[in-house]
């Protein structure tokens, strides 16, 4: 009865496997709790050499603990954490944050105030000789952009110069892994999406093995070589950015990345009826005949969905419940007469009312998500 | 409790409403309080002026400098002493897993409101020369030193001073950004190495501010040098003030105001510096240092520490008390609560005279930004830095000049002294108090039909009644601790329990002082608790 425009759905991705040696990092069962309260749980976790992995979850999932931990600034309960096949926490094992290789840029930067810019970066490399120091300095300072603010003070920086000081004096002992704490979050949001380009294009530069932590999506998203979803202390999915955003393999990850809508229906001779319209089966990922009879909600995303205002107050097939204006779209909240509520994003020139009767089609040429009806 | 931290950060806030009277009123009050205060010491620079040549003379003379020398001396092992006490316990009761934190923090700290001369007195009373736990303990074989002299001055002095650089040390640690230790340690420094490179260097601008203070305290102290026969400048002042030779005094307690002026100018080049020292990053609490089962252990550290300082004068005081003594009546030498009611009744009238001259001075100094205001909040604080025996001496000479019958050795000169060395409290008190009432409150009250006087009645007033109280307190009990200018300018047979105790540890008769002393712990205590509650706000 409804017209719709699902194109096939020709599944060109693949979760990407591919093993990059042994990895340089790992977490095996690592758990952390402070009193009755669980901030890590059971989570395993491999990072590979030279990739850019984020850590992304609402805030209290336990993602800046694991990062703690991974630094040697807290030990785990159980479990263990491996750097370059070492063993560097453990049941009968803990090396000290000052004998791992593994930097840390803290989420304020903790530039040492008494200390130049130069002083700062060749903190960690105290140990070298004096030429070897002063060659590091000028490479990494040449690196971050920043050779003449050498011998100034960290109080005379703005907050992204702060940034990749503290990048440098992370990056300066070499270090197997580098970890960034909500690396963007001190930062102006108009300085965000440049700092960004910048620190991942100096990790990719330096090569180094990096694990971050946000909990801002667009920020991991447009990182990250993978992202792993944190939630209540376990990895809930790691992959691709693009494969976590389009294949959520939960509810969690379907609702926190992005503002996913679900429309309920049953499986019934290779169709779902939803109240979107009839969906054949096979534009619905990995949804076989085996499901026959099974009731699913297929996750559909604003951005799949069009909103047309209906003809007459009988005609369409839902209402327009709440409307949110963010500058270049709009998203509406449709209330469906099935029940079912979804989000519709718009083209910031399409204004429609709120009360207003629409009816809603979908609009994707990707394979959509599915998950069995709560 | 620094002269800077008080006059420092000052807030100028809303700027002068066209007030033409009030400003003339507060000109007028400026000049009477900075001629009250200079006038004085200006006295010390006329008996100084009456040696004539003879006053290069007494300047360069050998036991002058001699005097010097030893003052210098005392107060640099005494600062040393207080950093090597001060800064370890900082660190443990701030950053160390120590069982009991809050408690140990309180305790060490309580040295910092006992006088020093109370510590003295029970030092030598107890293991003096004609002391019984020195003939106690004898038979056993443990001799104890002579506690009297240089060392025994620098023990006690250090004991009741080391709470400023513990205080001042703890500041700065408890402001220090944590992630700083934590990126040093990701950064290959091991414990040991990341508090010497990041944490030293950020905690120093407030040691030393702490160790400053220490400083100031142990040159102007009077009773401990006095109690253990240590020729400083206070104790020679004293002496040559008692041998008639006013001169020779006035020219001293100018050379020691001198001193004193030195590490005032010290302090506030610090100052100057220490951009960040004080100032919270409101950043995470000080880095765990995770002792282990060596937590257990580090308590001995405060705990003997406490016992010196604090358990071991009580018990002194408490074998005296037990004992009592035979013959005290016989020297006419015998407590008397009145001596209590004494003290009470000129410190309180100090605290009320103090307040009245603080509160206007406060609430101006922080409603407005005009220099004349500023100005007149800071001159009170020459008084504050002034040593208590070099005002007394002043004080004495001017009102023997001025009107011997009226002022000589009177109530009203020991209230005007305790107002000049301690109404800085109750303007510091008071100013910090008006900083926190928001300007809009007041505004508020004003767009709601209220004048200026009634705005200030219903809405400051209440809002500051706190300050005002605490700045009245900090004054009475600062004052019934005071030794110097209460001996120096009390009224003939006017006994106060400071000035009984000074008479039964010069008359030898301990016994009789334990009361005193008692009360003047218990003071000491309260003036701890009013500091402490002040903090918490």
């Amino acid at each position: 009865m409804i017209e719709h425009t699902v194109q096939s759905a020709a599944n060109d991705r693949v979760e990407p496997t591919v093993q990059r040696g042994d990895p340089v990092l790992e977490l095996d069962g690592v758990s952390r709790s402070f009193g009755a309260e669980t901030a890590v749980d059971d989570l395993s976790l491999s990072v590979y050499e030279g990739e850019l992995l984020t850590l992304l979850g609402p805030s209290g999932c336990g993602k800046t603990t694991t990062l703690r931990l991974l630094a040697g600034l807290d030990r785990p309960d159980e479990g263990s954490i491996r750097v370059e096949e070492e063993a560097v926490a453990g049941p009968d094992s803990f090396v000290a944050p000052d004998d791992r290789d593994v930097g840390l840029v803290f989420q304020s930067f903790a530039l040492f105030p008494h200390l130049t810019v130069g002083e700062n970066v060749a903190f960690g490399i105290d140990d070298w000789s004096a030429d070897e120091r002063d060659e590091r300095v000028a490479e990494l300072l040449e690196l971050i952009g920043l050779p003449e603010y050498r011998d100034h003070s960290p109080d005379d920086l703005s907050g992204g110069q702060r940034q990749r000081v503290a990048l440098a004096r992370s990056l300066a002992p070499e270090p197997d892994v580098l970890l960034l704490d909500e690396p963007f979050s001190n930062l102006d949001v108009s300085l965000r999406t440049e700092m960004r380009e910048e620190v991942r294009n100096i990790i990719k530069e330096t090569g180094v093995t990096a694990v971050s932590v946000t909990h801002d999506q667009e920020e991991a998203l447009s990182i990250s070589d993978r992202v792993a979803v944190i939630h209540e202390g376990s990895v809930e999915q790691v992959g691709r950015p693009e494969v976590v955003f389009e294949q959520p393999e939960s509810r969690f990850v379907a609702e926190f990345l992005g503002q996913a809508g679900f429309v309920s229906g049953q499986l019934a001779s290779g169709v779902v009826e939803t109240d979107l319209g009839t969906l054949p089966a096979d534009v619905i990922e990995g949804l076989g005949r085996e499901y026959d009879g099974a009731t699913i909600d297929v996750m559909v995303r604003p951005d799949d969905l069009v909103a047309t205002p209906a003809d007459g107050p009988d005609e369409g097939n839902g209402e327009i419940v709440h409307r949110q204006y963010t500058g270049p779209s709009f998203v509406y909240q449709v209330a469906l007469d099935g029940g079912d509520s979804v989000y519709c994003e718009h083209n910031h020139a399409d204004n429609l009312a709120l009360d207003q009767r629409v009816r809603v089609d979908l609009q994707v040429d990707h394979p959509l998500a599915w998950f069995p009806a709560e | 409790m620094s002269v800077r931290e008080r006059v420092g950060p000052l807030v100028d806030r809303v700027p002068g409403e066209g007030d033409g009277i009030a400003t003339g009123a507060y000109a007028a009050l400026a000049t009477v309080l900075a001629v009250a205060l200079v006038l004085p010491l200006g006295w010390l620079v006329v008996d100084a002026a009456a040696l004539g040549p003879r006053a290069l003379e007494l300047t360069l003379d050998s036991q002058t400098l001699e005097v010097l020398g030893r003052s210098v001396a005392l107060v640099t092992v005494v600062t040393a002493g207080s950093v090597v006490v001060g800064v370890p316990l900082a660190v443990l009761t701030v950053q160390a897993s120590i069982p009991f934190r809050r408690f140990w923090t309180v305790l060490v700290a309580l040295p910092l409101a006992v006088p020093s001369y109370l510590g003295a007195f029970a030092a030598i009373s107890a293991f003096g020369p004609r002391g019984p736990l020195s003939d106690a303990l004898a038979p056993l074989g443990v001799s104890i030193p002579n506690v009297e002299g240089f060392a025994g001055a620098a023990v006690v002095l250090t004991l009741y001073t080391y709470p400023y650089v513990f205080l001042t040390t703890r500041a700065s640690l408890l402001s220090l950004d944590a992630s700083l230790v934590e990126a040093a340690r990701t950064l290959n420094c091991g414990r040991l190495e990341s508090f010497r490179r990041v944490t030293l260097p950020q905690i120093l601008p407030g040691i030393a501010a702490g160790a400053l203070l220490v400083a100031l305290y142990a040159l102007a102290d009077f009773g401990t040098p006095n109690f253990m026969n240590v020729e400083v400048f206070t104790q020679f002042i004293y002496s040559r003030h008692n041998a008639n030779m006013g001169g020779y005094a006035a020219l001293l307690s100018i050379q020691l105001l001198a001193v004193t002026g030195v590490i005032l100018a010290a302090e506030s080049w610090i100052g100057a510096d220490d951009s960040g020292a004080y100032a919270s990053r409101g950043n995470r609490g000080a880095a765990e240092l995770d002792l282990g089962l060596w937590r257990y252990p580090a308590m001995a550290l405060p705990a003997l520490v406490a016992l010196v300082a604090l358990v071991l004068p009580i018990g002194i005081f408490a074998m005296w008390f037990l004992r009592g003594g035979p013959g005290y009546e016989f020297a006419r030498l015998s407590f008397s609560w009145s001596y209590g009611w004494n003290s009470v009744k000129v410190s309180l009238l100090a605290a009320g005279v103090s307040v009245l001259v603080a509160l206007p001075i406060a609430l101006r100094s922080v409603r407005t930004d005009s220099r004349l205001s500023s100005l007149t909040a800071r001159v009170p604080y020459v008084g504050y830095a002034t040593p208590g025996i070099v005002l007394a001496i002043a004080l004495v000479s001017f009102s023997l000049d001025v009107s011997p019958e009226l002022l000589y050795k009177s109530i009203p000169l020991v209230v005007f002294a305790y107002v000049v060395r301690f109404m800085p409290q109750a303007i510091g008190s008071i100013q910090t108090s008006t900083m926190q009432v928001d300007s809009r409150l007041i505004e508020a009250a004003r767009t709601l039909g209220r004048s200026r006087l009634e705005a200030f009645r219903a809405v400051t007033f209440p809002l500051i009644l706190p300050g005002i109280v605490t700045g009245a307190a900090l004054v009475f009990l600062t004052s019934m601790k005071e030794l110097p200018a209460t001996l120096l300018l009390r009224p003939f047979g006017f006994d106060t329990l400071v000035t009984f105790i000074w008479r039964a540890e010069e008359a030898g008769m301990y016994g009789q002082a334990a009361i005193p002393a008692f009360v003047l712990v218990l003071v000491s205590g309260l003036s701890m608790g009013v500091l402490l509650a002040q903090e918490d706000n």
